[in-house]
């Protein structure tokens, strides 16, 4: 069944980033805005060991009627949203598809085999031009220097979340941003939130 | 977030499975929760401390799993509602009193949840607690949604108080760590009183003494309550059937399974053709019920995590009811249609649904395939670590020189806890940990290696251990190596906390789950109670706790303690303050010139440090450098140079 809110149903997004980048404060945040929304959201993770210093990544199945399996199919995700580039390939290597849009912050977190010397990095042109190439739309963002000119780089998560509100294909909204914050958030931390939100949001529309 | 004061009956909220469970015993009226921290099950114990209240609801954080459950029962013996919370691992260590427990019956509703990791997603094993249900001969509940994890969990009590025995729930990462929508129920008023009555006669289990002999009848007693529970389990509506009357497959499935079942069906667009029958009561399963279903079908496939554990007792039940339900083909784990190591999800059961149907997955188009080698040598594989400003690293740095300069090929035994990558992971630990099993097991195969002199091992044996790791299981080996002056070192990695599962008090804090003022046990004071040498050092200061543990290695026999503590570094003290602003001096830096190998950043390995490929030399990654200053004292041109960090 359809929902008159979402565009597809269920709705495949997933969140990826390395661990300390605050990937599940993004998926908990964006999943709460949704459920305020009316929809039905199950939200996939693994924390633990799996964060320290490693990749990982959220993956949120959006739905009108019912709880979806918390891990999407290969192939089958609509919307990536990478807090770190090369994690964007990582992700479109198993769950990329034709159809699949893509947001993705483009300051590295360098592997420690990158650091050692014993494999490469990519050029960000080569990034680029793989997301362009394996998405329907991608939209590319300099999150982390927006977030440290705002005085903190974990804030890159949340403008990353404001480039999912600008995109337009989910039924979320600064309003609803604003009340889940609220809830979770000591006061003195909403206002550089609600900023991160709007840069997020105005790098993308009519972007992407 | 507190589940119980800013939620009210009847919302609808984003739950995680783990935070399901909590509320689910909340709304069961739960007065006693104990629990060992572990990945996936961490979640449940915290959100009910945050619920504590005076009278109303006590919660802890226990030294270990078997004394959770210990802790828990008491309650349940002294009338009240209890629970006890682990992960799969645990309920070995807490399996010894479980058996005694099932026989001696229990009296306030008690629950034991247990939350598995299949795939081993955060453990170094993926035992299942499954089979303690069979094992241990009490019923065993598997939610397979969050609303279910609430309800299922709730409901856990009141069959405990029915049969009056404990009852097993199990969860599983997916459904622990996963989150969706739970509508809330209604909170029972606080309160309660503790009495144990115990002055009864022996045979009388509300009023006398409760111990598991004389064993013949309370065993019989305890099979009886297990019929009593199946009879329940027969009218459960935790076992669901969705599909057609007279499907050409039957999925027997539970828990995650369930979801990753459903998700096949629906990609392979087999829902007149498959019919899933979800059972949430998955030992004993209810016999009539899964025989009504069988009836209907001759194709039946077992969907489960990690071993055939239902798939056993459908086979049996099968064979058993062969001439009423007629032969039947079964797919499962046991013929190889799906594997019996790791986890499961939803595209391995749409492959195992596919070939027995005959429907073939559907496919990307060819050019999306073609575009996606462009992809080929562009990922850099992400190697797990210590953070920055990790006190391990320091602390297997200054054991490696010292093993180095040692040179009797001396090895570390490892244990359980984030520096147990110190085993798995290259980053992390420089290759000097040798051996990693259960909690406290380093320290007791150290007392072992240490005892091997007199047939030759003349490497130096040291032992890692950190802080809860400690209380939780090292002290019966500890003393046990002190006592058989096994030739060990013990180290004990204390960087005051749980920190690998999220910074849950343990006995060496001052404050407790509750957030109450609390005695501590000192790990120094302890050791050296014991009659063990015990040094303490900063890991931070690399050179003297390496030259401390190279005069240990040097000295006599016997087991000697050296405690390296600083706090971790995402301790909440700690977490995004920088004590120093790290610099690399680029005229100091003499790059690959310099003879050191690139120390700092091909050895040291922290993520903090960048080589910089066009200059040739070290640098500082500010976003990521925690500040802690040790990278300073590796770098043998001195070009990394620390000040400190304002004051914010």
């Amino acid at each position: 069944m359809k929902s008159p809110l979402l565009t597809k149903d269920p709705y495949n997004i997933i969140i990826t980033g390395v661990g300390g980048q605050g990937n599940v404060m993004a998926s908990r945040v964006l999943a709460n805005m949704l459920v305020r929304r009316g929809c039905k959201v199950t939200i996939g993770e693994t924390f633990g060991m799996s964060q320290r210093g490693g990749s990982v990544m959220s993956h949120l199945r959006v739905s009108a009627t019912t709880v979806w399996s918390p891990q999407i199919p290969k192939r089958g995700a609509d919307l990536i949203v990478a807090i770190e580039p090369v994690e964007a390939l990582r992700v479109l290597a198993d769950y990329g598809n034709p159809a699949v849009k893509v947001l993705v912050n483009m300051r590295p977190i360098y592997p420690v085999g990158v650091i050692t010397g014993e494999s490469d990095y990519p050029e960000p042109e080569k990034i680029r031009r793989a997301v362009t190439a394996l998405s329907a739309a991608a939209c590319f963002l300099d999150a982390t220097e927006e977030a440290i000119n705002l005085g903190n780089p974990i804030l890159g998560n949340i403008i990353m979340i404001g480039a999912v509100e600008g995109l337009g294909v989910l039924p979320v909204n600064r309003e609803v941003f604003e009340t889940v914050i609220r809830e979770g958030m000591p006061a003195s931390r909403i206002e550089a939130n609600l900023r991160a939100f709007d840069i997020g949001a105005a790098a993308v529309a009519g972007n992407c | 977030m507190s589940i119980d004061n800013e939620h009210k009956e009847g919302a609808e909220v984003l739950f995680m499975g783990n935070e399901a469970i909590a509320r689910g015993a909340l709304e069961a009226g739960v007065r006693v929760a104990a629990g060992y921290p572990g990945t996936p099950s961490s979640e449940i114990i915290e959100t009910l401390s945050r619920s504590a209240k005076e009278g109303s609801l006590y919660v802890e954080w226990s030294t270990n799993e078997k004394v959770a459950m210990e802790v828990a029962a008491a309650a349940s013996f002294a009338g009240l509602r209890s629970m006890c919370v682990m992960k799969q691992n645990g309920v070995n260590v807490a399996s010894d009193f479980l058996l005694h427990l099932t026989g001696s019956g229990t009296r306030g509703g008690m629950i034991l949840v247990t939350c598995d990791d299949p795939g081993a997603l955060s453990s170094v094993n993926e035992g299942e607690s499954r089979h303690f249900a069979r094992l241990m001969e009490i019923p065993l509940l598997e939610p397979a949604d969050f609303q279910e994890a609430k309800e299922m969990t709730r409901w856990a009590f009141t069959l405990s108080e029915e049969i009056r025995n404990i009852v097993m729930v199990r969860s599983v990462t997916r459904m622990s760590h996963a989150s969706g929508n739970v509508v809330l129920g209604p909170l029972p008023p606080a309160g309660g009183t503790a009495e144990f009555l115990c002055d009864g006669p022996i045979s009388d289990p509300e009023q006398g003494p409760i111990i598991s002999a004389p064993v013949a009848e309370k065993h019989r007693l305890q099979q009886d309550k297990v019929r009593k529970a199946v009879s329940l389990f027969e009218k459960s509506l935790f076992n669901t059937y969705t599909g057609p009357k007279k499907p050409e497959l039957l999925v027997i499935t539970s828990s995650a399974c369930r979801l990753y079942t459903r998700e096949a069906v629906s990609m392979l667009a087999a829902e007149d053709r498959v019919g899933i029958l979800k059972l949430g009561t998955t030992w004993p399963i209810p016999p009539a019920l899964v025989k009504r279903y069988l009836t209907a079908t001759e194709k039946i496939l077992i969907v489960e995590e990690v071993l055939p554990f239902l798939e056993d007792q459908v086979k049996i039940l099968a064979a058993e009811q062969v001439r009423e339900t007629g032969i039947k083909t079964f797919f499962g784990k046991n013929d190889g249609t799906l594997p019996t190591t790791g986890e499961l999800n939803p595209d391995l059961v749409a492959e195992a649904i596919g070939r027995i149907l005959g429907i073939e997955p559907k496919t990307i188009p060819a050019a999306y395939g073609e575009k996606l080698r462009m992809l080929a040598g562009l990922i850099p594989r992400r190697e797990q670590t210590f953070c920055p400003g990790c006190p391990h690293r320091a602390s297997y740095w200054a054991i490696r020189e010292a093993l180095q300069r040692d040179g009797r090929g001396g090895f570390v035994c490892g244990d359980i806890g984030c520096y147990a990558m110190a085993c798995l992971f290259p980053a992390a630990g420089f290759y000097t940990c040798k051996t990693l099993h259960a909690m406290g097991s380093g320290i007791g195969l150290a007392s072992g290696f240490g005892k091997l002199g007199s047939f030759g091992l003349e490497q130096p044996v040291i032992a890692v251990c950190g802080d809860s790791t400690f209380y939780h299981a090292a002290i019966p080996a500890l003393i046990n190596a002190i006592h058989q002056d096994a030739n060990v070192i013990f180290i004990a990695l204390d960087n005051s906390g749980t920190a690998m599962t999220g910074f849950q008090s343990h006995p060496g804090i001052d404050i407790n789950a509750m957030g109450n003022a609390s005695p501590m046990v000192d790990i120094a004071a302890l050791c050296k109670a014991m009659g063990a040498p015990v040094v303490v050092e900063d890991p931070f200061a690399l050179k003297e706790t390496r030259e401390t543990l190279n005069s240990l290695m040097e000295g006599g026999g016997g087991l000697k303690v050296l405690i390296l503590k600083q706090s971790c570094a995402l301790s909440p003290e700690k977490k995004g303050k920088k004590r120093y602003l790290m610099q690399v001096d680029e005229l100091l830096c003499k790059g690959d010139a310099c003879g050191c190998n690139r120390l700092c950043t091909r050895i040291f390995r922290c993520p903090g440090l960048l080589w910089d490929r066009n200059k040739g030399k070290a640098q500082i990654d500010e976003v990521i450098c925690a500040g802690c200053g040790v990278c300073a004292g590796i770098c043998p041109a001195e070009a990394i140079r620390c000040e400190e960090a304002p004051v914010s």
